[in-house]
């Protein structure tokens, strides 16, 4: 896919005229997904599509267009010269826009992480041998990812990586489930069944009677899935410098100083160690790590080109949605085989679902308990209860 | 567009394998979203995708290959990818043995506003700028933006056994929000909802037909109004949700619950299950008698209209809730097939559905309406002694049994003594689905409907957004427990 990609851009950039800069940005992947539901298949494809978008740039006139590439180079090449061509009469109708900001410094790259992908007939023998029965659903995904920027200028960046997930969840009855995941690079057929053991051996907690928890406060540990789902809800406007600025963000008070979480919370977008390209769509490099929130204080927001041209900012990499795409939030020193231990007496939450914002000016969330969540009572679990968590994140992650 | 729909089928025939069934689901679709924001254009941005989906049963292997090369080369690499996949999940599959049953579609749709002439970009920045402009009235204003997302879509559906069924739609999306902010305290009013409400088929005429002219000076009057309110009391209340409440009302704890594959488990992984089981249907009581739900891919204008869902069924109105009982569930054939080894009398309607060409298609909730009723607007108002009005979602969170919900709206007026009141901000309401349409005590007549719609209905695994429409009346609930927000 980089041939035809860079193939392309050196076409369309080969078509500019006058002062026109252009901005090209590719997406692509050949991928496998196998459902699965009741340790059986569900569904079972390969999709494989690219896009190539286009920005044509005049002065401070711009406009963009994204394509399907059919992989047949005088298709493609027909498709991309009738797009520069509709740019180009786009631009006379649309007025100047102040806050456009791209790179003009080459800063090229290249990053190819080839892995061992798991195979559809293997892969698929390796899931129902695993689950022996059991009532496993979920879903594996495979294939090689790619992402490229280039520009006029002369930049060029390329980013292919092979990687595979398997994300399932065993049920016991109802709406008791364990659930978990194998992600990676390199697919270990006897590592998918080592994982599909010990989520079925974790089943025999479901099996505990339920109690019902009248609403109050109590002691929680929130399992690392858990508190994924809580700190994405960060990219629903809560980093963003814009909603920062447009006093939207969630986490509005803790930008402004009125509050702050506990001194053990660093969060912070890793890019470094992230599986997303170190490249934006303007064809900025990003920082290697933005610090978001170090101490409990906030220490900073994901700036996209065009806010920073807006507002004054210094821009970091971030997308126009100004979201993280490589999440860190920073460990401590409890170990997870000793969390219920050290719960003692509480609620193990495993997952949290469709959480939402009731009142988002105060980062008050609501949402759903769900997968392995447990009642612990003498450091043991002792019973699967039910109940709504409408919490905030300050409660969450406040001090103390 | 890039397919030609004289030349492809017959391409796509000579290179099918002979096997139990072999379709070609091929689409183009054009979109265009703009948006002003702060009165400054962002980038206009277009889109012009493509692609063909291949589905291959197999004995009762099912498999499916996407590809955007439409060439005879691509086409033939695709089918074989397919039949790779049907005859690796052959006796491995959820059908157990039996082959999943699909038709070969014969006929054509064309969504409203097809021939309608569009406007230029000039004019529909011009639109926007207008509605934009009329937003900042106040200095507490902070943020506002109005936007205009337009798409064009041409789905040809091919079986190796004959069938051919080309669709053709046009969809328009306007939308509008306004922020305000002071001392510490934010609200955002939004036209027809920050994600998107007044989703309609159609072209220009779907700006009259939602009132577009004029929402950027309204929107801003009642953002200030909002910011100026008390918070929402909390207790139990007498509530009357209009129509941009009712649509994600009805998404959430009618339409998820309600669909095949989640009640057989499919989307246990990640969408979730639904409280309701196969033994329910034909007797179990959803609502209260005052509730009609259908599935109406046939009503003018509503966003999901279609004449044939994408494994080629024939779309057709069907009642799934009937004077409160439910019917029948949201499932597409393959769906259907399965359920009836559990419980044979279940029917299902035409509704497995594909985000676009390189999804395959799952049982999805496309039109959903609540029927009207016979109460007058004015009648259920003055009905309420002490009840509050919520309008315009906001927040949504339900379980993932689909039953215990908790959501909120954009505004909300008391109702007292008959009368519409105070507004209040932040309201929020909380119920379980099983009960809560059980309190349904009115139900607005005709002038009380809206014909409203999401762009944005997420599902499965992998992901698929898909287009849904709901139309809905005003109607009233009793004893409901509200909620506002509190530091």
């Amino acid at each position: 896919m980089k041939e035809v990609f860079f193939g392309l851009v050196e076409r369309a950039i080969a078509g500019l005229q006058g002062r026109e800069f252009l901005l090209a940005n590719f997406s692509g992947e050949v991928s496998d997904f196998v459902r699965f539901n009741r340790a059986r298949v569900r569904q079972a494809m390969t999709i494989q599509q690219a896009h190539l978008t286009l920005t044509l740039i005049d002065g401070s006139r711009h406009a963009t267009i994204k394509l399907a590439l059919a992989a047949d180079p005088a298709t493609d090449a027909l498709a991309v010269d009738t797009a520069l061509a509709d740019l180009r009469a786009d631009l006379p109708s649309l007025p100047d826009d102040p806050y456009l900001l791209y790179s003009t410094t080459v800063n090229s790259s290249e990053l190819v992480r080839a892995g061992e992908l798991p195979r559809g007939a293997e892969a698929i023998d390796a899931i129902i041998e695993g689950a022996r029965g059991s009532d496993l659903v979920g879903i594996l995904a495979s294939g090689p990812v790619f992402r490229g920027f280039a520009n006029s200028a002369g930049q060029r960046n390329w980013h292919a990586v092979d990687c595979f997930n398997f994300e399932w969840s065993l049920y016991h009855a109802q709406d008791k489930a364990v659930k978990s995941a194998y992600a990676g690079t390199h697919w270990s057929r006897a590592e998918a069944g080592r994982r599909i053991e010990a989520a079925r051996e974790r089943l025999a907690y479901l099996a505990r009677p339920a109690k019902m928890m009248a609403p109050g406060v109590c002691r929680a540990y929130l399992a690392p899935a858990a508190v994924d789902e809580l700190l994405w809800m960060l990219n629903w406007g809560g980093v963003s410098a814009k909603a920062q600025q447009t006093k939207q963000s969630p986490i509005q008070r803790l930008v402004e100083r009125d509050t702050h979480l506990s001194d053990r919370v660093h969060l912070r977008e890793n890019t470094t160690e992230g599986l997303a390209p170190a490249f934006d769509a303007a064809g900025f490099v990003k920082p290697s790590a933005v610090d978001l929130i170090a101490g409990g204080r906030h220490a900073g927001s994901l700036v996209s080109p065009r806010t920073a041209r807006e507002y004054g900012l210094d821009a970091n990499g971030a997308d126009d949605e100004e979201t993280m795409q490589s999440m860190e939030l920073g460990g401590g020193n409890l170990a997870e085989a000793d969390a219920v231990a050290a719960l003692d007496h509480g609620v193990y939450i495993g997952n949290l679902w469709y959480l939402n914002y009731s009142d988002r000016p105060n980062g008050r969330i609501t949402g759903m308990t769900r997968f392995g969540t447990f009642w612990v009572e003498g450091g043991r679990i002792v019973a699967y209860p039910v109940r709504s968590i409408p919490e905030t994140l300050e409660k969450h992650l406040g001090q103390g | 567009m890039p397919f030609d729909i004289e030349s492809i089928g017959a391409r796509f025939r000579r290179v099918a394998p002979a096997v139990d069934f072999c379709s070609l689901r091929v689409l183009d679709e054009t979109s265009q979203f703009l948006c002003v924001r702060q009165d400054v254009a962002e980038p206009a941005q277009t889109s012009r995708d493509f692609g063909a989906m291949v589905t291959v049963v197999d004995g009762d292997g099912l498999g499916y290959a996407a590809s955007s090369d439409l060439s005879d080369a691509g086409l033939s690499t695709a089918i074989a990818r397919a039949l790779q996949w049907a005859r690796l999940s052959r006796g491995r599959s959820v059908f157990e043995g039996q082959a999943p049953a699909l038709p070969a579609p014969r006929g054509s749709y064309r969504s409203a506003g097809i021939a309608a002439s569009s406007l230029s970009l000039s004019e529909a920045f011009a639109l926007l700028q207008r509605e934009s402009g009329a937003c900042r009235v106040d200095d507490q204003i902070v943020d506002w933006a109005a936007q205009l997302w337009t798409t064009h879509t041409r789905q040809l559906m091919l079986t190796a056994d004959g069938g051919e069924a080309l669709q053709e739609w046009r969809f328009t999306v306007p939308g509008l929000h306004v922020t305000a902010h002071h001392a510490g305290l934010t609200q955002t009013r939004s036209w027809g909802g920050r994600h998107n409400g007044f989703c309609q088929q159609g072209g220009i005429d779907v700006l009259a037909r939602s009132g577009f002219a004029g929402a950027g000076a309204r929107t801003a009057d009642e953002v200030l109004r909002l910011l100026a309110a008390p918070n929402c009391p909390a207790g139990k209340f007498d509530l009357l949700l209009m129509p941009d409440q009712m649509m994600l009302q009805i998404h959430e704890s009618i339409g998820h619950p309600l669909e095949l594959d989640r009640i057989l488990g499919d989307e246990r992984n990640y969408a979730g299950t639904s409280f309701v089981t196969l033994d329910m249907f034909g007797t179990y009581q959803y609502g209260s008698p005052l509730l009609n739900v259908t599935f109406d891919p046939t009503r003018e204008f509503e966003f999901a209209n279609f004449a044939f869902d994408d494994d080629g069924a024939q779309a057709r109105r069907e009642y799934l809730i009937r004077n409160g009982t439910l019917v029948r569930p949201l499932g597409g054939l393959v769906s259907q097939q399965r359920a009836r080894r559990a419980n044979a009398a279940i029917d299902g309607v035409a509704t497995a559905r594909a985000s676009s060409w390189n999804r395959p298609p799952i049982d999805r909730m496309s039109n959903l309406n609540v029927e009207p009723g016979t109460t007058s607007f004015a009648d259920m108002v003055a009905s309420i002694e002490n009840g509050l009005l919520m309008s315009t979602n906001t927040s949504w969170s339900i379980d993932d049994s689909r039953n215990k919900f908790q959501f909120g709206c954009e505004w909300g007026q008391r109702i007292r003594d008959g009368k519409l009141a105070e507004v209040v901000r932040n309201p929020n309401y909380r119920g379980i689905s099983a009960t809560f349409w059980r309190s349904l005590s009115m139900v607005g007549d005709p002038a009380t409907v809206e014909v409203l719609g999401t762009p944005f209905c997420g599902k499965g695994e992998p992901n698929q957004i898909v287009r849904v429409g709901h139309a809905s009346p005003a109607c009233t609930f009793t004893g409901v427990d509200v909620f506002g927000a509190e530091r």
